[in-house]
């Protein structure tokens, strides 16, 4: 009657997993109260950890966004050379770095991967019209710059497209400066003073807000020629480049760089500044921000973990003469360990996918709430929150189910 | 087909070692119907717990048909009890969250038997036993007399070669106690060997063969009918 066969054996040891799962079942919801409790530890984790990291993500996504509004494949040309491998000699020989000149700008422009080029001046000026003036910001550059800043306007044009050696008398506005100085008078078409020159205004630029560094509302675009006369300098603050894609980027750098490098007699005097690599660092910060928070709700999750080998060693000792029988109805201690533990993941995955509709109903409300930030949990914090809240089930588990395949049946079914 | 043999069994108590079994040499052929009494404390329900492998001998060696089943590991322990042993206790002892026939169900789940066969066999038990109607029910909505029903329906699904009761009857009342020793008879009288802890007199009488323990020890090991063998 003593049959061993080893087959029957296998099976008894993995036990048939729908069983298992079933039986676990039967016992989570017939201890509801318990139960309830766990799933609300699980999925505050689990939501936790996707309410933040969608928020760490809406930042970067955020400042992602504001960076793509200066222009994509973007290239700034920065006069003087920035660079810390020591190479003071320049310095040191009294020698300054040569200005950026116009003529700089416009053999930059003979690279094939150049989709566009513009020049830029800037300095302060006061504005003036009729008996109303004010300090101003005035950029002085070309009718690429439009384009390549992603800029707009709410009136008139932009600068024409002309010689950049030419000067020409008129002038783009920003919104606050129209509203300051014109008020509720039409402001295309008047002639103002900006400095000691007259010129009309064409355009009016659309509020872009603080777009890094400037505010266009605050500034009065003219033609680059007109602003080196107006201050009195043939050097430029930066060149702007548009590459034709990203890929070109660096070639057009080193194009720029040997450009800039024979026109200035062996000296790379320039500094080259990419809105990748601005990007890039900002990127990373926000995303290292966000594995931070991210691994900061982790903590809640090892903390439900926890909780749940707490109630789960509750669970055993108020089911000890449970366990004794099954152990007299022939379940092995590993058959035991698969109840214990099943439960406890099924605890953990039915928290975990709890927790990961709360967290995704969180990121919604930050949404709608905030539009702006668009909080989008990541794909990993939601697997990671995920099968961290099962494998925390499971570890915690651990403990209580090995209790409960050690206790003595004798002792277990003696309890009355 | 169980055999003892030299079996100690001790306890350690404070600095004190109890002996609740001391020197059990015994043999039950198949198909016997024995009853173990004793007052408490006298060994009869380790002696039970001992033969059902839910506890384990100091010393000695235990045989059952013929194997050596103190060797045995865990593994292959549990799946003799699954097979050859069914367990009755006084206090029923049914999953409360599972119903009756579910209760029947689980020593078949733990061997893993396939979920239309075990229907199948929970359906005979059911009707075998007369607990038909109240195969859904929970064991709260079952009488005293049903539960230990359903109990002995759940230690016999296996079919077992060995039926352990430890007092059976102990928490039913006169009525339900006597139909339950009926079915247990019944099954006796099918092949099954039925070993019985019990204090009570009456209910000893009725067995074929009875031991009587005192101190961890066999103080009487009486056979009515000649038919089965002895061995004190």
């Amino acid at each position: 009657m003593v049959v061993l066969n080893p087959i029957l054996l296998k099976i008894q040891i993995m036990l048939a997993s729908r069983d298992v799962i079933r039986f676990a079942w039967q016992a989570l919801k017939g201890y509801r109260t318990r139960t309830i409790l766990m799933l609300i530890a699980m999925s505050i984790g689990v939501a936790s950890v996707l309410v933040l990291t969608s928020l760490g993500e809406g930042a970067r996504r955020y400042v992602r966004g504001e960076f793509a509004s200066l222009g994509t494949n973007l290239i700034i040309v920065i006069p003087g050379r920035s660079e810390t491998s020591g190479s003071g000699l320049g310095n040191m020989m009294g020698v300054t770095p040569r200005d950026l000149t116009l003529g700089d700008a416009e053999a930059l422009t003979r690279h094939p991967n150049v989709k566009q080029i513009a020049p830029l001046n800037i300095g302060g000026a006061e504005i003036s019209w009729q008996n109303r003036k004010r300090e101003v910001t005035v950029m002085g550059t070309s009718s690429e710059l439009l384009s390549i800043r992603h800029w707009s306007l709410s009136r008139g044009k932009f600068l024409p497209d002309t010689d950049w050696e030419r000067a020409s008398p008129v002038c783009v506005i920003g919104k606050k400066i129209r509203d300051e100085i014109f008020t509720a008078h039409n402001a295309l078409g008047q002639w103002v003073r900006i400095g000691d020159n007259r010129c009309r205004v064409i355009g009016i630029m659309s509020s872009e807000g603080q777009s890094i560094g400037v505010d266009v509302d605050e500034v009065v675009v003219i033609p680059v020629a007109s602003a080196q006369a107006l201050f009195n300098t043939p050097s430029l603050f930066r060149i702007f480049i548009e590459a034709k894609t990203r890929n070109a980027i660096p070639r057009v750098i080193q194009f720029t760089k040997d450009t800039i490098k024979a026109r200035h007699q062996g000296e790379e005097d320039i500094t080259v500044v990419t809105q990748d690599a601005v990007l890039a660092t900002f990127d990373n910060i926000l995303s290292v921000l966000t594995y931070a928070v991210g691994g900061i709700a982790g903590i809640s999750l090892a903390v439900a973990g926890i909780l749940i080998m707490n109630v789960m060693l509750v669970a055993v000792s108020q089911r000890t003469s449970e366990i004794g029988l099954l152990k007299a109805l022939g379940a092995s201690r590993r058959g035991i360990i698969m109840l214990i533990l099943t439960e406890a993941m099924l605890l953990s995955a039915m928290g975990g996918i709890i927790g990961l509709t709360i967290g995704q109903l969180g990121a919604w409300a930050i949404r709608s709430a905030v539009p702006e930030l668009q909080a989008y949990p990541p794909l990993w914090a939601a697997a990671m929150s995920f099968s961290v809240a099962i494998v925390t089930g499971a570890i915690f588990c651990l403990l209580p189910a090995r209790k409960a395949s050690k206790l003595d049946p004798v002792l277990a079914l003696a309890k009355r | 087909m169980i055999k003892l043999q030299k079996i100690h069994r001790n306890f350690q108590v404070g600095d004190q070692t109890v002996h609740a079994l001391d020197d059990i040499n015994l043999e039950i052929g198949q198909g016997e119907y024995v009853s173990v009494m004793g007052p408490s404390g006298s060994g009869k329900s380790t002696l039970l717990n001992l033969i059902g492998m839910l506890d384990h001998p100091s010393s000695g060696q235990y045989y059952l048909n013929d194997k050596n089943v103190t060797e045995l590991d865990e593994v292959e322990e549990a799946l003799i009890r699954n097979n050859n042993i069914g367990f009755v206790f006084q206090a029923f002892h049914l999953v409360p969250r599972l119903s009756a026939a579910e209760n029947i169900e689980l020593p078949l789940m733990l061997a893993g038997i396939d979920p239309d066969l075990r229907k199948t066999k929970v359906e005979q038990a059911l009707v075998s036993l007369n607990l038909t109607e109240r195969a859904h029910h929970k064991p709260e909505q079952l009488s005293g007399g049903q539960r230990q029903r359903v109990a002995i329906a759940r230690a016999t699904i296996t079919e077992p070669s060995v039926l352990l009761a430890d007092e059976p009857t102990g928490n039913l009342d006169q009525k339900s106690g006597h139909d339950v020793m009926d079915i247990l008879e019944a099954l006796n009288q099918r092949g099954i060997t039925l070993i019985m802890v019990t204090h009570d007199q009456s209910l000893g009488d009725r067995s074929v063969r009875s031991i009587n323990m005192i101190d961890g020890r066999i103080e009487s090991d009486i056979t009515k009918n000649s038919d089965h063998v002895s061995v004190s």
